[in-house]
């Protein structure tokens, strides 16, 4: 059969556009300013910039994921409100560039002996965006609030360290009663329940951040809105179009309103990680939430000098149903299935992100914290992998009488592949049938929550704040997202002492034993740790990476292009 | 008495749209609620505390009937409530600001999807087995066969990325971030349309009272437009209806690509999110549309087509 002339012309048409679009990809990686260089950077002996490399126009465009859902800081719970309320709002602590923990309102305090009470000295003169002053009476107003069942803040769970914040949260005790309490003026102290190491941390949390009380009573629920919302942080808001943008303009009551260098901020809540991607190489943003696994080796190519990647405070790993056969009580077959797994292949092929394999659950770098290493991590594949054929026979499984087991994920190209290559790791070396589930998110949470049918599932935690507790607790007999169905009085006995342990030495300690008691009894398979990945535009600069992730605009500028035409984004939009 | 009919037919069914609607609400409302989970729901697990207070504050803590009976109360005056999961926005306000974004792309992508296909599919008819008909017919097939999620990229990759003539999303009421979505919507339209209008073109040419037409001595071009068009135009206007319905409501893939803050996506979000009242509410906007729309095509049809008269229908 001879093609028709039209479908011989569409062949055509196909190949040339194909070869032209090809061939174009090659010559031109970006659009025009990509060739242009920013300017040396050049610092001052005060460690800043010097105002003769900046660009004329401070402006920075920022992909920010998703739409915040709201920018209420107390009501606040995911990332994409939490980066821009970080911009509008400061706490009684706040981070510096590269996330550590530094005065914020607050200019110095004071922890008791026992360290339960918390004794804050505010700055004094500092205001609010409308130019009232700013006061401990507005935190004590605030946390207030966030404790108050009528606010119903899912992010409260902070507040738990805090004295009496659990009987305020369930509406046993008037807030009045939160630990809480008004020195004077400027001088707020909290008391704790127990000594919370990471309680400073969970001040520069949008949870603990001041809301102005007037502002609220005279919009209510709208006083987030632009032209209501008054803030104390860096930026105020002043445009707000739902999933368009999201405009700052810089506060100029902030204490360091001089410092500060971006004049404006748009968010962005581009959700297509592709889309971003090329709203970035378009040049209309200068900073890209995320950036889509399957371009990363692309970009790594054509943008070696943009693509940040950078180890993030989370873990991936897979998790075993402990109340159900096949692994109840079988902890050989649970660590034969552990070590069957080649994590370099998984990380270097599937997950293809830089992610660092990982042996245990938390990931490196969390406040000083240094994870707990098993021995077999130290063993070549192959010692791994004879290892666990003996403990798979040990089990009692076989070529002959393959173990079948079902991995569970929620529907994601990514979590599939990941569960395919972990699949068939576990048929070549062991030779185990695996069956992939797949289920929409909230079912797959629900599922895995009620453990009647899960067998192996994925899991991962991305904590909240800089505290490797965060990643042991949920394995406590009864936690609500202790979907392992993991019981162990030891394990438990270890948790409650860490709760009460103030020495921090002896607290890493007591966590290290926890993480190690948790391996040995083989509750999850390790996978990763995670990394953020995204595109910034090397004209913006004072950032830093951090593992939690938090960039507040606050700390970043904007280099001048190289020769005379300065066509950065932000100018080009105007 | 053809007015009367007219105005008859359409007061009934104006009065069906209500049992209608209200069908489609309860399965609705019952439908989200079975799926699993619910909208406070995450990886995180709330204490049992602060779950109570999100359930009370969204009175997810009282019996389902008695919710049921509350969002039918809280509809009639209008009010579809707080979104659960864009806490400073009412879905009232979600969708006045979603629907004009959607119906601006949409309506603009049928104008154009119209215009384009129905003269496509006139040219191909006339030129029935040439070369001009099976090429634009193979355009037509491919614009069919090619998803919108991978012609939308290309367009952005070609236009906005490697040309910059456009921007390469995001909104702001302008024509420059409009052309791309238009085209792209209007693309599998443009080419449903121009194989629909050639089919019945066809077939209207082969039919006797053309041919009388022509052995009249009527010139070609008078028989098309004075004859031919309208009978050949009915399908394309039935095909229409339920189309306009679709393209105004938003596309979820044109909205995530393009970034256009649409009404597609909350209805996807919102069911993901188990957002019960910004499922309801875009369903229940949604329902209302196409029954509108498709009444609207009744009413057309009554006009373009002398053998249905709803007088003689009764």
């Amino acid at each position: 059969m001879t093609p028709t002339p039209s479908i011989r012309l569409l062949l055509a048409v196909a190949v040339l556009c194909l070869g032209a679009c090809g061939e174009r990809g090659e010559d031109f990686g970006a659009p025009g300013d990509r060739r242009l260089q920013p300017v040396e950077l050049m610092l001052l002996e005060n460690g800043r910039p010097d105002p003769a490399v900046l660009a004329a126009g401070q402006v920075v465009h920022r992909g920010s994921g998703e739409e915040p859902e709201t920018l209420d800081p107390h009501l606040a719970t995911g990332a994409p409100s939490s980066h821009i309320l970080r911009d509008l709002f400061e706490g009684l602590t706040t981070e510096s560039a590269d996330g550590e923990l530094i005065p914020g309102v607050a200019l110095r305090w004071n922890i008791s002996r026992n360290a339960r009470t918390y004794t804050f000295y505010l700055r004094r003169e500092l205001a609010w965006s409308s130019g009232e002053p700013l006061t401990a009476a507005d935190f004590l107003y605030s946390l207030r609030r966030a404790a108050d069942p009528r606010t119903a803040a899912n992010a409260a769970t902070m507040l738990l360290p805090i004295q009496n914040a659990r009987e305020v949260l369930a509406g046993e005790l008037p807030v009045e009663e939160l630990g809480v309490m008004l020195l004077d003026d400027y001088t707020l102290q909290i008391t704790l329940t127990g000594p919370t190491p990471y309680f400073l941390g969970l001040l520069a949390h949008p949870i603990a951040y001041p809301v102005n009380r007037s502002n609220i009573e005279r919009y209510g629920d709208q006083f987030s809105r632009p032209g209501n919302l008054v803030s104390n942080g860096a930026y105020v808001l002043s445009r707000w179009v739902p999933r368009v943008q999201i405009v700052l303009e810089k506060n100029p009551f902030y204490r360091e309103a001089e410092r500060t260098l971006v004049e404006r901020v748009h968010y962005y809540p581009i959700e297509d990680l592709s889309s971003e991607v090329k709203a970035f190489r378009a040049g209309d943003i200068d900073w890209t939430n995320e950036v889509p696994n399957n371009q990363f080796k692309w970009l790594q190519r054509h943008y070696p000098d943009e693509l940040v990647v950078s180890p993030w405070m989370g873990s991936y790993f897979f998790g075993f149903n402990l109340n159900r056969e096949p692994f109840a009580d079988n902890p050989s077959l649970r660590m034969a299935l552990n070590l069957a797994i080649d994590r370099l292949i998984l990380t270097d092929k599937v997950a293809q992100f830089g992610e660092q394999p990982a042996f245990s659950l938390v990931p490196p770098g969390m406040d000083g914290y240094v994870p707990f290493v098993p021995e077999y991590a130290d063993w070549t594949q192959e010692e791994r992998e004879h290892e666990a054929r003996r403990l798979y026979e040990q089990a009692g499984y076989s070529q002959e009488r393959p173990l079948r087991v079902e991995i569970r994920y929620n529907t994601s190209e990514n979590h599939k592949k990941m569960a395919l290559a972990v699949a068939s790791m576990w048929k070549q070396v062991l030779g185990v049938n695996t069956t992939l589930v797949n289920e929409e998110f909230r079912v797959f949470l629900q599922n895995r929550a009620q453990k009647t049918v899960t067998e192996v599932f994925r899991a991962g935690w991305v904590s909240d704040y800089n505290d490797p507790y965060s990643f042991l607790e949920m394995f406590r007999t009864g936690h609500g997202r202790n979907d392992y169905g993991y019981s162990n009085s030891t394990f438990d006995a270890l948790l409650d002492q860490i709760g009460m342990e103030r020495v921090r030495a002896r607290r890493e300690r007591l966590m290290f034993e926890a993480e190690r008691l948790l391996m040995a009894d083989h509750v999850i398979i390790p996978v990763y740790t995670y990394v953020t990945k995204r595109l910034v535009s090397r004209q913006l600069r004072g950032w830093q990476n951090n593992v939690m992730d938090h960039h507040p605009t606050r700390h970043m500028y904007k280099l001048r292009l190289q020769g005379a035409a300065d066509v950065s984004a932000g100018e080009r939009e105007e | 008495m053809k007015q009367e009919g007219i105005l008859r037919h359409t007061g009934t069914r104006f009065l069906g749209l209500i049992p209608t609607l209200l069908v489609l609400i309860t399965i609705a409302f019952f439908l989200i609620r079975i799926a699993p989970g619910g909208p406070f729901d995450s990886e995180k697990v709330l204490p049992p505390e602060i779950r109570a207070n999100l359930d009370a504050k969204y009175h997810l803590d009282e019996p389902l009937l008695q919710q049921y009976f509350r969002y039918l109360g809280q509809i009639m005056s209008g009010d579809f409530g707080p979104s659960f999961q864009y806490k400073d926005w009412s879905v009232n306000e979600l969708i006045g600001r979603g629907f004009p974004v959607s119906a601006t792309l949409g309506g603009l992508a049928m104008l154009l999807a119209f215009v384009v296909g129905t003269l496509i599919g006139i040219a191909a008819a006339l030129r029935q087995n040439t070369a001009v008909d099976y090429s634009v017919m193979g355009v037509a097939m491919l614009g069919i066969s090619i998803p919108n999620f991978v012609v939308a990229p290309l367009l952005i990759l070609g236009l906005a990325v490697y040309a910059g003539w456009l921007p390469a999303g995001g909104w702001d009421w302008s024509w420059q971030r409009m052309v791309l979505p238009v085209i792209t919507l209007a693309l599998p339209v443009i080419a449903y349309i121009a194989r629909l209008m050639r089919g019945s073109m066809i077939e209207v040419l082969h039919s006797n009272y053309i041919r009388t037409a022509r052995a009249k001595g009527l010139p070609e071009h008078v028989v098309i437009r004075r004859h031919a068009l309208k009978p050949a135009i009915l399908p394309v206007i039935s095909y229409m209806g339920p189309a306009m319905a679709a393209l105004i409501t938003g596309s979820v893939v044109i909205e995530r690509i393009y970034s256009i803050p649409g009404l597609g996506s909350y209805f996807v979000q919102g069911a993901l999110n188990r957002d019960y009242t910004l499922v309801m509410g875009v369903v229940i906007f949604y329902g209302v549309v196409i029954i509108v729309l498709n009444f609207i095509v009744d009413l057309l049809y009554a006009g373009l087509n002398p053998r249905i008269r709803y007088d003689e229908a009764q």
